[in-house]
């Protein structure tokens, strides 16, 4: 049989044969096609960010109970203090237990105890490497997938605190529609503020191995100056004042107060925002950063 | 069985002590943690003098008799609550399989000596209490039985969480609204709480026998909601029902378990 010669082309290919070419490439130079950063793709991480949690409902639901109990406990110490103190910080009773389940249902969505974001793991193991070459920069992937938790875990963890404490206790709810638009104005930024100080706490996890000690940092930062535990609004002296105007108030006190009304409306959005604006700004600085640090840490 | 688990913690201690800074570190930040809720009661004092009738250091005393009890519990036995996670990886039959009890194994599992730091704290407080308060001395010897109980109750309540793991593999969840519930609820005198609320931690569940029941003795007050006198006493045996039922739910829940794939 006669050899057949070897054409340099196979016509069933759609591209030439040549090892070093293909689609995709410039000569013998692969080039990475930047994708425009089109709202659907965010659009569809939100989604599977959603969808991700939404896998565990059950555990959701668990956590709901738990934060529900505390819900509870907290509730009758804050009717103690203001039956002993009407009218403090300008709540009454009703004010008080509101805030005080408001606060509950937000420890899931804000992520008060820390966490939510997978980048530590991912920094330890190198798989970062990974995420730092994809066409769409780190940032606004972890943040699209982090409004997507939010979302879920707010449905899941925030609505059944709220509805038992309205059965229980009896809770306000904000009259008339500018009060519900700075509400939710108020809740998308504290999520964005939530996801930029967790996202440089989880950054650092580059530079520092260990992420325990930052954690625990962090966690009694946020448990204690978000609102979390008491309104902001009874720390005493220059302390209140500190804690009022620091990040973490712009995760629980601000959307709280915004709920119940009793902070001026702009005033409050201008502080959330001027947080969330330098935490993602100071993540996007720490991201190109970790692009010459990560080729240690990971390789 | 107690050298068993001694000897468990302390091989534990070692690999903790093999990185000395990280294990500093940790014993810093767990007294920050355990010192928040401290900071909770001391900011809700600053607002006000009495909280629902009890002066800031009787509120200082009962939050450092339950803590002392609680932080004991959470150092020795609350690695329990990791059982679920045993239970999940398949880890759980080794433990079945060695010649010790699971109770233990899975009690030391993991110990964690930083935590001493907590109790520290907490007896801290309690001593700055009895300090302060001017306290008839022919009633102090039911603080150490009041403490004493505190530990049975909690680590009662441990293991009857660690026992429910068997059931709810999917929501472990849902057991911290006992255990670390029992800790907010008893930081905290009952009677800022509703009746009912204190009439289950009372005849359900025996919380109001950590420090609420013994802590009025110890102060000599009456109890707010009426209870007889007798009841302060009621402890230890309360503490000693806790445990039997606890036990043989644990006793329970390890029969029950079917190892993972069934």
């Amino acid at each position: 049989m006669r050899p057949t010669r070897r054409t340099p082309d196979n016509p069933r290919l759609p591209f030439p044969a040549r090892p070093c070419t293909g689609p995709d490439t410039v000569g013998d130079h692969a080039r990475t096609e930047r994708r425009p950063h089109t709202i659907s793709l965010y659009a569809q991480l939100v989604r599977y960010g959603f969808r991700k949690h939404a896998t565990y409902l059950a555990g959701a639901l668990a956590g709901a109970f738990t934060n529900s109990v505390f819900g509870i406990l907290r509730a009758y110490i804050l009717i103690a203090l203001w039956q002993a103190r009407p009218g403090l910080a300008g709540y009454d009773v009703a004010d008080a237990i509101t805030f005080c389940f408001i606060t509950q249902a937000l420890i899931a969505p804000m992520q008060l105890f820390g966490g939510g974001l997978t980048i530590p793991e991912r920094i330890r193991s190198g798989d970062i490497a990974l995420d730092l070459v994809r066409p769409a920069p780190l940032q606004l992937w972890s943040l699209a997938e982090d409004l997507g938790r939010a979302a879920f875990l707010l449905l899941a963890r925030g609505l059944p605190p709220m509805l038992l404490g309205a059965v229980l206790f009896g809770i306000v709810t904000p009259t008339g529609v500018t009060r519900w638009a700075g509400f939710l104005a108020g809740l998308l930024l504290a999520v964005l503020t939530s996801f930029g100080w967790r996202y440089l706490v989880a950054l650092s996890v580059c530079w520092l191995v260990d992420d325990r000690g930052v954690s625990v940092v962090s966690m009694v930062l946020t448990t204690f100056f978000s609102g979390m535990m008491l309104p902001l609004t009874i720390f005493p002296g220059w302390l209140g004042e500190l804690a009022r105007a620091l990040p973490w108030a712009a995760m629980v006190q601000a959307p709280a107060d915004l709920y119940l009304g009793k902070a001026p409306l702009l005033d409050t959005l201008a502080l959330q925002a001027f947080w969330a604006a330098t935490l993602i700004g100071l993540g996007a600085a720490a991201t190109r950063a970790i692009r010459y640090k990560v080729v240690i840490q990971g390789g | 069985m107690v050298r068993t688990y001694l000897l468990l913690a302390w091989t534990w201690t070692r690999a903790a002590a093999a990185y000395p800074a990280s294990f500093w570190l940790l014993v810093v930040f767990g007294c920050v943690t355990g010192a928040l809720d401290l900071a909770v009661i001391l900011v809700v004092f600053a607002n006000t003098t009495t909280l629902g009738g009890f002066s800031r250091d009787e509120v200082l005393f009962l939050y450092g008799a339950a803590n002392l009890a609680f932080t004991l519990c959470d150092l020795f036995v609350s690695n329990l609550d990791r059982i679920s996670q045993h239970i999940k990886a398949g880890t759980m039959d080794t433990f079945l399989i060695r010649p010790v009890s699971p109770w233990i194994q899975i009690a030391t599992d993991r110990f964690v000596p930083a935590r001493f730091g907590r109790v520290v704290l907490a007896g801290a407080v309690l001593g700055y209490a009895l300090g302060a308060l001017d306290l008839d001395g022919r009633r102090l010897w039911m603080i150490p039985v009041m403490v004493g109980t505190g530990i049975v109750i909690f680590t009662a309540l441990w293991t009857l969480a660690g026992a429910l793991q068997f059931l709810l593999t999917d929501a472990p969840e849902v057991t911290s609204a006992f255990t670390y519930g029992s800790q907010q609820l008893t930081q905290y005198p009952l009677n800022v709480y509703g009746r009912d609320l204190v009439r289950g931690a009372t005849y359900v569940l025996p919380l109001a026998f950590i420090n609420w029941q013994p802590g009025l003795y110890v102060l000599g007050r009456d109890d707010p909601f009426g209870t007889p006198g007798f009841m302060r006493f009621l402890g230890p045996a309360a503490a000693l029902v806790l445990a039997l039922l606890a036990g043989l739910a644990w006793r329970q829940g390890i029969r029950r378990y079917r190892s993972t794939g069934s």
